[in-house]
């Protein structure tokens, strides 16, 4: 393929991974900011969206847009409900010590993970997507010195994979404005600046944390209901994304949503771009040695305050 | 008459020190007996144990359901006849993950812990490459189903062999001449980044060389990904055929990208039909397949020339027409496949039998009694079609089919002749100290 082609295609395909990744890490960043809790179930709630996904429109049946419909709506709650009586059954209970949920994150992973197993299955198994129509895309090029147009191979991208990006753009700013302009916000912020004066003031605290792990949680589940059309739901499929996320959180500053989102976009576009034109394993290598440099020059991250 | 004495049930009790001592006396007795003693009877009535290493999760998870069924098929099938020497046939199961490492302890379980006298069944080439050199240190006969060339390329040993399916190297170079001479001759290849994928890089690309055609380009993606598009724009222009081969639990999702990626202007297509095993042809998003061609090791849907051998196999272990499960018939199977399991396991009754097969201690009879099979004809203990064993090797050799896709279906448009498939020898395993 020719260089320009090659460098379109490449973007539209980060810019897939992108959407999908800052609604993921965005969650994982929101239950950090917030309770301080470090969440290494936070993939395995993204894989757990992912299968629901299926197991619903698999229920619900019919036209593949009804199911897919359904899907996005209950498997998010799911999800959510799930992680805040995770949060009230466990976390709570040690106190949110961070060496200690670290812990209780990583054995809920693997109930998760093996919960998952025993009951779905290992087969990775696929979702329809509601419209998915191939948009090719033309390009131009010089013959003779007469600028023409012609359509080279590959150069496309399907009318579900624009919706992706459309509707991750939505909830993201659906996210901001709950953040900035709601009550529940006010409260999250709150209890993220000084969680003792929040408690002092009257703000139920406990519940405030177990509102933000189920939304950190069904964040995961939501980008995962989005992507299954693209991909499968199989039980391993959680270890990218949380990889993943935790490079985009550390880059973006760990609790910072516009951060977030900007290392999301940098971490989507070149890893796209970069698998594109040398190895998908060179973009991984690539985002680590990025993650590692900010540790060392700016371990608050790009966007992170500084902390005490 | 003598009286018995009566010990006095209260009384000092033993002390947890004393029945310890008891327990370690006892156990040391029995270990103390001779073999013959503590399996008295064990000739005629001990079932022969079959360790079977499964791929139940992980990446290989698919196949691993098609192989138990087939396994399972097969062992009742032998059962009903008779068993192996008049002795049941015993199926031990273990999840190996699809993964070398565990592969290895699940051989070592085998040979240590269930007493097994073989070990079968393994099919990804990492793994069979990860447990072989185990099982060869445990001298515990060891029969994959992997189709890998690692079996007949030398770098295992006397220990491990492959009687029940061809290998990569066999079935590349059979279908190279039909690639060169239906489709075109400047091809791209794609395929998964490990061992199994590597023998189709290098087999094809010698093999299609040979023919006058050549590789314009290889593009390896590692089984575990994901998502696919990000590698096709590496597909040259000038691309005639698209060769590509295809493992791990995300195949659909690259046939499916591989078709939009391309649209309405693709270039002729040869794939394996690992690309799509144990996915239904019906599924949204492949209509772009039809008219390409497929490689199957044994055809998945049943052709009008079908052997009354097939349809056997077929009713036994549970496969439609179209080969997917007769209670389910979206579960596609690994038809191409899984009758790997089911030769095999013949191949090593008739081994057995001809070695008078007793115990662990006849492991090595039974590789010499199969190292000396050759012909093995088209029958219902050979499904697939008739096979020619080279006991130098430890590698069966067979017909390959080429189908194609019509309306949905994979019809069978060319079958590859044994001698098509020979290449000469790399090792001899005979020499091998057993």
């Amino acid at each position: 393929m020719d260089f320009g082609p090659y460098l379109m295609l490449a973007t539209l395909e980060g810019t897939v991974t992108a959407a999908v990744l800052a609604l993921t890490a965005s969650g994982l960043a929101l239950v950090f900011g917030v309770m301080r809790v470090v969440n290494v179930a936070h993939g395995e709630f993204f894989m757990l969206g992912a299968v629901l996904a299926w197991w619903v429109t698999h229920i619900v049946g019919g036209s593949a847009a009804i199911g897919f419909v359904a899907a996005l709506i209950v498997v998010p709650i799911l999800v959510g409900v799930l992680a805040a009586v995770t949060d009230m059954t466990i976390l709570k209970r040690i106190d949110y010590d961070p060496e200690r949920t670290i812990v209780a994150t990583i054995g809920i992973l693997y109930i998760l993970q093996q919960v998952t197993l025993m009951t779905y299955g290992p087969d990775a198994r696929p979702v329809t997507p509601p419209f998915n129509t191939r948009i090719a895309l033309p390009w131009f090029e010089f013959v003779n010195g007469e600028p023409g147009i012609y359509w080279p191979w590959g150069l496309s991208i399907t009318s579900y994979k624009l919706a992706v990006i459309g509707a991750a753009s939505v909830v993201l700013m659906g996210l901001w404005l709950l953040m900035t302009r709601s009550k529940l916000g006010l409260l999250m912020r709150a209890t993220e600046q000084d969680r003792d004066m929040a408690l002092a003031f009257g703000i139920p605290v406990e519940r405030i944390y177990a509102v933000v792990f189920g939304l950190g949680a069904a964040m995961a589940a939501l980008a995962a209901v989005l992507i299954v059309p693209i991909q499968q739901a199989h039980y391993l499929m959680g270890a990218d994304p949380l990889l993943l996320s935790f490079i985009v959180v550390i880059i973006g500053g760990l609790g910072s949503l516009p951060g977030t989102v900007l290392a999301a976009l940098l971490i989507g576009l070149s890893d796209g771009i970069i698998s594109v034109f040398f190895s998908p394993t060179l973009a991984k290598i690539l985002a680590t040695l990025v993650v590692a440099m900010v540790l060392v020059f700016r371990p608050q991250g790009l966007f992170g305050a500084k902390r005490t | 008459m003598t009286k018995f004495k009566t010990v006095p049930v209260t009384g000092a009790q033993p002390t947890r020190r004393d029945a310890l001592k008891t327990l370690a006396l006892g156990g040391g007795a029995a270990a103390a007996l001779p073999l013959w003693a503590r399996y008295a009877g064990a000739q005629t009535s001990e079932p022969i144990k079959v360790g079977f290493q499964v791929h139940r999760t992980g990446i290989g998870a698919a196949y691993g359901r098609w192989y138990d069924r087939t396994t399972s098929a097969a062992a009742a099938l032998i059962n009903e006849q008779g068993g192996i020497n008049g002795r049941p046939l015993e199926i031990v199961s273990e999840d190996d993950g699809t993964d070398p490492k565990r592969g290895a302890e699940v051989v070592e379980k085998f040979a240590t812990q269930h007493n097994c006298d073989i070990g079968f069944g393994t099919l990804f080439s990492h793994v069979v490459i990860g447990s072989a050199p185990r099982a060869g240190e445990l001298k515990l006969p060891y029969f994959v189903v992997s189709e890998g060339h690692h079996v007949a390329s030398g770098m295992l040993n006397r220990y491990t062999l492959q009687p029940g399916i061809t290998d990569v190297k066999s079935q590349v170079q059979a279908m190279a001449p039909f690639v060169a001479d239906n489709l075109g001759k400047k091809i791209t290849m794609i395929f998964p980044d490990f061992a199994f994928g590597h023998d189709h890089r290098d087999y094809f690309t010698a093999a299609i060389e040979a023919q006058g055609g050549e590789v314009l380009e290889h593009i390896a993606i590692p089984p575990t990904e994901t998502s696919f598009t990000k590698y096709f724009p590496k597909i040259p222009r000038d691309t005639e055929v698209i060769y590509h081969v295809m493992v791990g639990p995300a195949v659909l999702t690259f046939v499916k990208e591989l078709g939009e990626f391309f649209g309405p202007q693709r270039p002729e297509m040869f794939g394996f039909i690992d690309s799509l095993e144990a996915v239904d042809l019906g599924s949204p998003g492949l209509e772009f397949l039809d008219g390409t061609y497929f490689w199957e090791g044994n055809p998945r849907y049943a052709q009008d020339n079908q052997s009354e051998y097939d349809a056997f196999f077929r009713e036994r272990v549970g496969v439609d027409a179209n080969g997917a499960s007769v209670s389910d018939p979206k579960d596609a199977s690994t038809y191409a496949h899984m009758f790997g399991c089911w030769e095999t396991l013949h191949v090593v009754k008739a081994g057995m039998e001809s070695a008078g097969y007793q115990g662990p201690k006849d492991r090595a009879a039974l590789i010499e009694a199969v190292e000396a099979m050759t012909d093995m004809p088209h029958s219902n203990a050979h499904p697939q079609g008739a096979k020619i064993f080279n006991g130098k090797t430890h590698q069966v050799f067979g017909h390959q089919y080429v189908t194609k896709v019509v309306d949905g279906k994979l019809l069978l448009v060319h079958t590859t002749s044994i001698e098509d498939t020979y290449y000469p020898d790399e090792v001899d395993y005979t020499t091998q100290a057993l």
